[in-house]
């Protein structure tokens, strides 16, 4: 650090950072304050650290260039693009249909979400409308994914922040009865590729629903149990209350969506705004966050599976026999009509939506996937500066992302 | 549910000067969406910000979208007197549409909670005019999705404050999501190239085939 620093009380942060800060409110909320040597060297100088790709809170491959001042992030560049695979380029070489497996890669936790934005697209553009009982298993089947997803979310969440084995284990076991559940309905436990448009591909076996209900109603016992390990842990309290506040403007203004914006306490629930499906049958709550902290992103997951658990037990009790496939749906030769469409649901991370323009071919000329893991991760930064590293690894965590989503 | 038509006589009102057309939607999605001049976008994006009978303060997707040089071939139909009977004929109109970048923004409202509003903005052409003004000062959502549409189309964003590659590597040179994008040799599983092989082996060794 040269010697004109040195002589200063405190300076900006921008004058000693290594990567140009971009203009906007990026200012971090403290100041650096020099250290003085003796020879006025090496001492107060930045340390830019790449976390990642392989490190294995990043929740894949996934790079933070990190600029430290001791332990204090002054910047952060999140670096995408090692899983990339260029999906969209695949999905408009083949069928529509072609690439609905596709979708499941996208967030590999919560594949039946991402059929059915997909699906709910394709049926914007071609005027389809899924019966009745298909709506009731989309609604069951996205419910049950927003169960694991959050589940394993504070699971791996608690795995960060140091508890090592026992939460992530708790919260794995209770995912493999729901994907016993996805095994028993779609063959697959992960990659279900089960939605299609105007329905789905099969119906229910039997005795699915008196299983799912079993799950269901034991749930909350579950959660009774996670809760309290949460809300009472002290150290979890430490380390995630008042670390990483995104306040509401910012979270407006940044397109974050999903359970982390209403932790910032905006109330905007697509299952409620565009009461996409059957959701206008259901009455749940939309858990709202007050300070917009680790903390509250955390509760809000945990307060959306109770909620999640009470549109199941509605959705469990009214389903009635019926079809599950639109009959003008073809499977074959199918080509809509010239136009475009925008279809988005709340899938447990955000608002995921696809965009599809057709020129009347048997594949989109325009797929375009709007990944809420990505574009969540554009406030990071904020979030982060001014925090040591080990509040990093927690606040990523608590944006939730997949990375087969991020760099798709 | 908000109205473009209304939406586009309010800016028409607001911003003088700036041009705006309504893109129709034949498919049953019904999404119209309205093209606006690059002068104006970021005057016209600030008014559907504040305006507060938008608010659209949610802009959620951006993307690009790439238009080859296309014929376009439409059926009208006009009358015509033909031995004194007025008639109905239909008739192809051809339009030449020149290739051009474009890109969409979808734009939502969270404090009035509706929309969507579509808006798109178009390049000149496909090559040395492909500069567009960048909506992140306005939105900041649109950051990394205006970084992925340089990345992957080659739109340049004015006024964009971080433009990089978001997921190719720096050195690449290609722009991959182009219609007319060819995919390098890489034919380990077909040692001798043959048939369809060859054919775009060829093809991509042609220097004038790239630009």
């Amino acid at each position: 650090m040269s010697d004109a620093v040195l002589g200063d009380a405190a300076h900006t942060p921008s004058e000693a950072s290594v990567l140009s800060a971009p203009e906007g409110a990026r200012q971090p909320n403290y100041a650096i304050v020099p250290k003085t040597s003796a020879t006025g060297e090496l001492e107060g100088d930045l340390l830019e650290v790449a976390m990642g790709p392989q490190h294995p809170s990043t929740h894949g491959v996934f790079r933070m260039d990190v600029v430290l001042d001791g332990e204090r992030v002054v910047k952060l560049k999140p670096v995408f693009g090692y899983l990339h695979r260029n999906h969209e380029k695949i999905a408009e070489q083949t069928s529509y249909l072609g690439s609905m497996p596709y979708t499941d890669r996208l967030d590999y936790f919560c594949s039946l979400t991402n059929n059915w934005a997909y699906a709910l697209a394709v049926e914007q553009l071609a005027g389809l409308q899924a019966p009745e009982r298909a709506e009731y298993i989309r609604v069951i089947t996205a419910e049950l994914t927003r169960l694991v997803n959050h589940t394993c979310l504070i699971g791996f969440l608690l795995q960060d922040m140091g508890a090592s084995g026992t939460p992530l284990m708790y919260a794995f076991r209770e995912r493999e009865k729901v994907l016993d559940l996805f095994e028993s309905l779609t063959g697959a436990r992960m990659m279900c590729n089960y939605m299609r448009f105007g329905g789905c591909r099969c119906d229910l076996p039997p005795g699915w629903l008196e299983q799912a209900k079993q799950v269901a109603d034991n749930y909350p016992r579950f959660l009774d149990e996670f809760e309290r390990l949460l809300s009472e842990n002290e150290i979890l309290i430490a380390r995630t209350q008042g670390i990483g506040v995104l306040p509401r403007e910012l979270a407006i203004n940044a397109s974050i969506t999903g359970p982390m914006l209403r932790a910032s306490g905006v109330n905007y629930d697509i299952r409620k705004v565009d009461t996409y499906g059957i959701y206008d049958r259901f009455p749940f709550r939309v858990p709202l966050g007050a300070q917009g902290d680790t903390f509250d992103r955390l509760i809000i997951r945990a307060l959306e599976m109770r909620e999640s658990l009470k549109i199941l037990e509605q959705a469990l009790r009214d389903i009635a026999p019926g079809p599950i496939r639109d009959p003008k749906a073809k499977i074959r030769g199918f080509r809509p009509k010239p136009g475009e469409a925008y279809g988005r649901i709340e899938a447990p991370k955000g608002e995921l939506g696809f965009y599809l323009i057709s020129d009347g071919g048997p594949n989109p000329y325009r797929y375009r996937v709007r990944p809420p893991s990505l574009i969540n991760l554009t406030i990071l930064e904020d979030m982060c500066v001014g925090h040591i590293v080990a509040d990093v690894v927690v606040i990523l965590g608590s944006v939730d992302i997949v990375l087969g989503e991020v760099d798709r | 549910m908000i109205l473009l038509d209304g939406v586009k006589s309010r800016i028409e009102a607001a911003i003088p000067g700036a041009r705006l057309e309504i893109i129709r939607n034949d498919s049953p999605s019904a999404q119209r969406s309205l093209q606006v001049d690059n002068e104006h976008a970021v005057a016209v994006a600030q008014f559907l910000r504040d305006a507060p009978d938008f608010r659209l303060d949610y802009c959620s997707n951006v993307t690009g979208v790439d238009w080859l040089d296309a014929e376009i071939s439409e059926k009208v139909k006009i009358k015509k007197v033909a031995d004194g009977v007025e008639k109905e004929i239909e008739e192809v109109k051809k339009t030449r549409r020149l290739g051009h970048l474009e890109a969409v923004y979808h734009l939502y409202s969270m404090e009035l909670k509706h929309g969507p509003v579509i808006i798109r903005l178009g390049t000149e052409n496909r090559a040395d005019k492909n500069h567009l003004p960048s909506l992140t000062p306005v939105w900041r959502g649109a950051e990394f999705q205006e970084r992925e549409i340089y990345d992957l189309y080659g739109i340049v964003f004015d006024g964009h404050p971080d433009l990089r590659r978001l997921l190719m590597w720096d050195g690449f040179q290609d722009y991959p999501m182009r219609k007319d994008y060819l995919e390098p040799d890489d034919y380990e599983y077909e040692p001798t190239a043959h048939d369809r092989v060859l054919e775009k082996t060829k093809r991509h060794h042609q220097p004038e085939a790239k630009p």
